[in-house]
């Protein structure tokens, strides 16, 4: 015999008083053997169970089906099976939340002869547990309400539709970085001022979430607002320059906004740029495209701002693309997109503006494997 | 042959029958999407929302790999992805092999399938409680990437394991289908396999499914519970042999 120092010795009382549930099933479920752990826990009497009841039934229904889906192929393929929850269905019909590890004995050829299942009550762990899994639904449902309420933003920065000028051919992409869960920084806007006089606007506020989504809608119905007083661009930034720095977010935001007005003559763009790239004109007579607009300050970081306009005709068939760093910024592994793969896209695109705008976000989202770290923006005009 | 298994493990649990089988017949097994060691990736929720989705994954399968006189074995819910598969594509399988199968779990008025749908919630419950452990630790393994497989990810007790959210849908879609109204249109041979004691698909069911059914016969196997593959692997293979021989 073990040395136990004197203690510990009745091997029958370590079975029967064992803290834990602990009973012996044969290959076809039923009870062979149990303990007085059990039989107090769950107030059958020994009568009730040995040779009779199979442990299965002493489940709820919903863990029998449980057990036999689950627990029992996994205890037949690897002869053990730990940490399974249930519920015991006591003797007076009371249930009690246990775990349940079991291990499955084979005679020696093979087959299964006894299974032994251990039981462990588990009130307040299981009560935990239900707390931990009601807190995972709720942020779940916290996730896709925030979700929904960042698309639905995200929906009212940009035009609803595909904007329309008489006499021009537009067309615009708007894609936000990431999964669409947040709201992006960048946006646009196409609006009309008089009868032959539109504007186009395309910024981007630094940063992303509802904070950078305030600063977006501020700046873009302060360049609507302004522009109904003010026929020069460059006056229209400066208003919409002091409103952010009067605001109080602290955030800056790059602008291009560009005048169109018809006259007899025809159309003429004024473009003014604030600490935006400038857009891209491809005339009807020379393929190459050029560069329009000049340097002009950041908006909402100097008291003092320094914007130029610049001017020129629209001839039929001259394109015009407006876009963000989105684009020309968009990375594969070290390299930039790069302004020359732009000019070569504008160069050689042909059909409509829209098909120009949806060619220009297709050829940047393959750069980037379809997963582009920054928002996009392009809007195509084009003289008709 | 082609192996089906039913809702909550994966093709392993065909092991230890069809090697009886693979002198004379080439075997197939497989992992439905979101089971096994499938494509995660790969589950559409739409697609799998009914057994409909599954039955065209398994005539996709047949075509993919040109399978011809087909004997198609399904446990249980596969049963009735079986039943479905023979009555779109009536000249595909050769013989048709249900084991525990169910056309219909919830009681009605008029009929014992064994369940209310109080037990399909608890199950429900049951998968929850059981899949704390699961999200914590497995979950950010396998869908940390959900564009990139989990190659090589091997973990134990994983092969009952499935993503909490696929897992439930499939129990949902399992234990609410009604597929009564399909029996009577299988045409093909079929072998029913029941066991004792199968609380999932009780005597009874196994019974009325073969009553049903055109083409078919019913063999009871002296097993309990609802694995005889896994519990009385010889004898639920000779039973498939004697009936795909006959």
């Amino acid at each position: 015999m073990r040395e136990t120092f004197g203690l510990e010795h009745d091997d029958a009382e370590l079975y029967a008083q064992a803290p834990c549930g602990y009973l012996s099933t044969r290959s076809d479920g039923v009870i062979i053997r149990v303990n007085d752990t059990f039989l107090e826990w769950t107030g059958y009497r020994r009568g009730d169970l040995i040779g009779v009841r199979r442990f299965v039934e002493l489940l709820t229904v919903g863990g029998q089906l449980y057990h036999e889906t689950h627990f029992m192929p996994l205890l037949q393929m690897q002869s053990t099976a730990r940490e399974m929850a249930f519920e015991m269905v006591c003797a007076d019909g009371a249930r009690i939340p246990v775990l349940v590890n079991a291990v499955l004995i084979r005679d020696e050829a093979g087959q299964a002869s006894v299974v032994r299942t251990a039981i462990f009550l588990a009130t307040e762990r299981r009560e935990y547990e239900r707390e931990l899994l009601r807190a995972k639904q709720r942020a779940e449902a916290s996730e896709a309400a925030a979700s929904l309420m960042a698309r639905t933003l995200q929906s009212t920065l940009v035009p609803p539709a595909s904007p329309k000028i008489p006499g021009l051919d537009v067309g615009a992409v708007y894609r936000p970085a990431g999964s669409g869960n947040e709201v992006g920084g960048d946006f646009y806007d196409v609006f009309q001022i008089a009868s032959d006089d539109w504007a186009i606007v395309v910024g981007d506020v630094c940063g992303k979430g509802v904070d950078a989504a305030v600063v977006t809608a501020l700046a873009r119905y302060t360049c609507r607002a302004a522009s109904v007083e003010h026929h020069d661009p460059s006056r229209v930034l400066s208003i919409v320059n002091e409103v952010l720095l009067h605001n109080a977010s602290q955030r800056h935001c790059t602008a291009a906004l560009a005048r169109l007005h018809r006259s007899d003559k025809g159309w003429t763009i004024t473009m003014s740029l604030a600490g935006h790239p400038p857009a891209l004109i491809r005339s009807s007579d020379t393929p190459e495209p050029i560069e329009f607009g000049r340097y002009g300050s950041l908006l909402g970081v100097f008291a003092e701002p320094v914007f130029s306009v610049e001017s020129r005709t629209l001839h039929p068939g001259d394109l015009v693309v407006l876009y963000t760093d989105g684009v020309t910024e968009a990375r594969r592994e070290h390299h930039l997109f790069g302004e020359r793969r732009l000019h070569r896209l504008v160069r050689d695109a042909t059909g409509s503006a829209q098909n120009i705008a949806d060619l220009v976000l297709a050829d940047v989202l393959t750069y980037q494997q379809q997963d582009p770290r920054d928002d996009i923006a392009v809007v195509v005009v084009r003289a008709v | 042959m082609l192996f089906a298994h039913g809702f909550g493990c994966d093709q392993n649990l065909w092991r230890f029958v069809t090697p009886m089988f693979e002198s004379n017949f080439r075997v197939i097994v497989f992992d439905y999407v979101g089971a096994g060691s499938s494509e995660i990736a790969a589950y559409d929720s739409q697609r799998y929302s009914s057994l409909k989705g599954y039955a065209d994954d398994v005539i996709d399968i047949c075509r993919a790999l040109d399978l011809r006189d087909v004997i198609f074995v399904g446990h249980s819910v596969s049963a009735m992805i079986g039943a479905l598969v023979a009555i779109a594509e009536p000249s595909l399988f050769a013989k048709l092999v249900m084991v525990g199968p169910s056309p219909r779990y919830i009681n009605t008025d008029d009929y014992i399938g064994g369940f209310d749908a109080a037990d399909i919630e608890e199950l429900l419950v049951s998968l929850d409680s059981n899949y704390l452990g699961w999200s914590s630790a497995i979950a950010p393994a396998i869908m940390g990437n959900p564009n990139r497989p989990a190659l090589g990810l091997e973990l134990t007790e994983s092969f009952c394991r499935t993503d909490p959210e696929i897992a439930r849908q499939f129990a949902g879609v399992t234990f609410m289908s009604d597929n009564r109204a399909d029996l009577p249109l299988v045409e093909v041979p079929t072998l029913v396999l029941q066991c004792h004691d199968d609380i999932i698909a009780p005597f009874e069911v196994g019974a009325y499914v073969q009553r049903c059914l055109p083409n078919a016969e019913m063999v009871v196997l002296d097993a309990t519970g609802h694995c005889p593959h896994l519990s009385a692997p010889e004898q639920t293979g000779a039973a498939i042999a004697d009936f795909v021989h006959k």
